[in-house]
């Protein structure tokens, strides 16, 4: 944090430089003001040099993080260092770990995809997997003995998308219809589920410690197959998601569609599209995705569902889909290096023996760091110069 | 039956954390700021008054001086609060960051150091032997109340039997609400969230304007924080323990429509709902738990009326969750 801090205190110069910034320039003969700090827009950056500052910024937070943590621990950085690589890269099973939690990341991250490109901001990521995987449970719970098991897993499938896209599509008709604030609509949505499924949890299992346990572990009715272990199928079906999410946003009619909405919704109007049909139409997608990654987290690995399910990544999803600039390749790039990091700083707490948020602390330090130098992709910072040279006229 | 006398005292209680929590996000709104870091600003502001207290207490050895064991907690929550508020602003206004991801990334931190310093301080400070955080004595002092008011009944009961902390809250709300709607800086503040540009035009400084709104609601917040871990759980610092407070402080923004006043009343019928299941006798725990879900449906409901009425005067500040650039006007 003292980073920043020592960047704010240098605020005053940059918010206010009309008066008196200028004190020699004022000398001239016609009194031009220049402003000590001028910040203009970029006219786009080349990607190597966008990425550049990216790397940059990673790199300058692995050192932060690496300080702050020699601080708190007095271990050695190199030895930080080796468990925050060990966390991910240590033994075969380690590694698929980091690739499922990137896998899952990514399919949230991609549902969000749509929905941002159309600038609206779905911010109930998190209750709409919550939904899916609800939905799946219950599929698994009711009809787990009564059909067979691959035909209980399609259920299961239809079901948790089904639910996705309601809860998505409930802030979405209030939008298209009214303009209802989506931010804040979607953000409720999150936790009228999360007090549902904590009720039903309750009300299932009454005797229980209020978890639910795992479903059908006797007869695994309802459990994805193995192929390998128990990640791979998942992560496979997400790669296969995220190249579909990847051609519809750049090849289909959708895509261009949810691009104009986003862009402005008046063009998209004067052109002859039905902004409401594509927003309804955008967020019953988002909400599917969400169901399926539900229904993945269920199916695939937990095997039953809690309010901790999801876990917050549905928050840390819309970080990765934002800083990613909304483009799907660099969005598995993003995801891979926010798992890597959360990994390897749970490790770190672990190892040093101190408490286990110090986990989200130094990802909440990555993530402000990265924020913040898109800053410097998106303007350029002019100094004044000595002579007038970068007045404007 | 519900006994009014013992109800409405709880329902008072949970209330304050909210009422902090919604006039701090009030007034950072209406600067055009949506704060989704409020939730670990409260966090923050929470831990950093237990930090100051600890080694406080520890310092004195069980002394307290009554003045400065409410100062120095009460001081290091503000700060605490005042630098998550700085970091906000830094990234949003002056690098111009998108809100809702620099808002959320706020709370995994916040969140994250509330409960990395609760669990770890006694480990941090290098002491043996404790094994929880004690700081009774403090919490005594922020719980103190008026010596007369048991004497006084019910009313006392009812009226008088909280905390210092209690009173300032809606003394604030009632402040703030004042400001916006009587002042011309109150004006000038609606301006900046309404149309920053129009602002900028007749001489308003927006950034700064931004940041003080933002970093005032961010401590005002913070004080939701400080009052639940000092007066209402009594100095006992548990992870996890303030829970979702904080969004609930978000819904109640929206449910009393961006009024600090109505907050006050907001909060005390949501500190109700969140108590009422616990006085309500002859319900299984399954809809107890169902009960939480009233204050966010109840919210939802709220958002949408306003937005089909669309009455001018009861919608989010215009510019809210954008950032303002001079040269895109």
């Amino acid at each position: 944090m003292s980073e920043e801090n020592k960047r704010q205190d240098d605020l005053p110069e940059e918010t206010a430089p009309e008066k008196n910034a200028a004190p020699e320039a004022g000398r001239h003969a016609e009194k031009h003001h220049v402003p000590l700090i001028h910040i203009a827009k970029r006219e786009t950056l080349p990607w190597q040099k966008a990425w550049g500052i990216r790397a940059a910024a990673i790199l300058l937070s692995l050192v932060f993080m690496a300080v702050v943590s020699i601080v708190l621990t007095k271990e050695n950085p190199f030895r930080l260092y080796g468990y925050i690589f060990q966390a991910s890269f240590k033994s075969g099973s380690r590694f698929f770990r980091l690739l499922y939690e990137t896998a899952i990341l990514l399919a949230i991250a991609l549902a969000l995809l749509p929905a941002f490109r159309m600038r609206f901001w779905n911010i109930g990521a998190e209750g709409q997997v919550l939904a899916g995987a609800f939905a799946s449970v219950l599929c698994m719970l009711f009809i787990g003995d009564k059909i067979p098991s691959f035909l209980l897993i399609l259920v299961m499938l239809a079901a948790g998308v089904a639910a996705g896209a309601l809860w998505a599509l409930i802030p979405a008709v209030f939008k298209a219809k009214w303009g209802t604030n989506e931010t804040l609509f979607t953000l409720m949505m999150n936790y009228v589920i999360i007090c549902i499924i904590d009720a039903s949890i309750q009300a299932l299992f009454p005797k229980g410690t209020g978890t639910m346990g795992i479903v059908n572990g006797s007869s695994h009715a309802g459990w994805l197959p193995k192929i390998g272990n128990n990640y791979l199928l998942s992560i496979l079906i997400i790669a296969v998601v995220t190249a579909l999410m990847y051609a519809y946003m750049r090849y289909s009619k959708h895509g261009y569609e949810i691009q104009v909405v986003g862009e402005s919704r008046n063009t998209a109007r004067y052109i002859g599209i039905n902004v409401g049909k594509v927003i309804l139409r955008t967020m019953a997608l988002s909400g599917a995705i969400c169901g399926l990654t539900g229904f993945l987290l269920t199916s695939g690995y937990n095997h039953s569902v809690s309010t901790n399910t999801v876990g917050g990544r549905g928050f840390t999803a819309i970080m990765v889909c934002w800083l990613a600039k909304f483009n799907p390749v660099f969005m598995i790039l993003t995801s891979l290096l926010i798992c890597f990091l959360q990994r390897g700083a749970s490790e770190i707490a672990s190892r040093c023996q101190i408490n286990a948020s110090y986990g989200d602390v130094l990802t909440g330090m990555v993530l402000f760091f990265i924020i913040g130098c898109e800053f410097f992709i998106q303007y350029e910072i002019h100094f004044r110069k000595k002579e007038r040279e970068t007045a404007h006229d | 039956m519900i006994n009014p006398v013992s109800f409405i005292p709880g329902a008072v209680q949970q209330s304050i954390p909210l009422l902090y929590g919604c006039t701090g996000e009030i007034l950072t709104e209406k600067s055009g700021n949506l704060n989704m870091g409020i939730p670990g600003i409260m966090y923050v502001g929470s831990i950093s008054g237990v930090i100051g207290a600890y080694f406080y207490e520890r310092a004195t050895g069980g002394a307290v001086n009554p003045f400065l064991g409410v100062l120095i907690p009460l001081v290091s929550s503000l700060f605490g609060s005042l630098l998550m508020g700085l970091l906000y602003c830094f990234l949003t206004v002056t690098l111009r960051a998108n809100q809702n991801v620099t808002g959320l990334a706020l709370t995994t931190f916040g969140v994250g150091l509330g409960n990395f310093f609760g669990g770890s301080l006694i480990r941090l400070a290098g002491k043996g032997g404790e094994t929880f955080i004690s700081i009774k004595a403090t919490s005594n002092l922020f719980k103190a109340t008026l010596p007369f008011a048991p004497k006084l009944g019910w009313f006392g009961t009812v009226f008088l039997s909280y905390g210092f902390l209690a009173y300032l809250a809606v003394a604030v709300a009632i402040v703030l609400s004042f400001v916006l709607r009587k002042t011309r800086v109150g004006l000038h503040l609606r301006a900046v969230g309404e149309n920053p540009a129009t602002a900028d035009a007749v001489g308003i400084n927006v950034g700064l304007y931004k940041y003080v709104a933002t970093c005032v609601g961010s401590m005002i917040a913070g004080l939701g924080g400080l009052y639940y871990i000092m007066d209402y759980i009594s100095g006992s610092w548990s992870n996890d323990a303030f829970g979702d407070r904080g969004w609930l402080a978000v819904a109640l923004v929206i449910f009393v429509l961006w009024r600090p006043n109505m907050g006050i009343i907001g909060a005390i019928l949501f500190g109700a709902l969140y108590n009422l299941p616990i006085f309500v006798t002859g319900l299984s725990l399954a809809q107890k738990k169902i009960f939480a879900v009233i204050p966010y449906v109840v919210t939802i409901l709220v958002l949408i009326i306003a937005s089909i009425r669309n009455n001018r005067e009861k919608q989010p500040p215009a510019s809210l969750g954008l950032s303002y650039f001079r040269e895109e006007r």
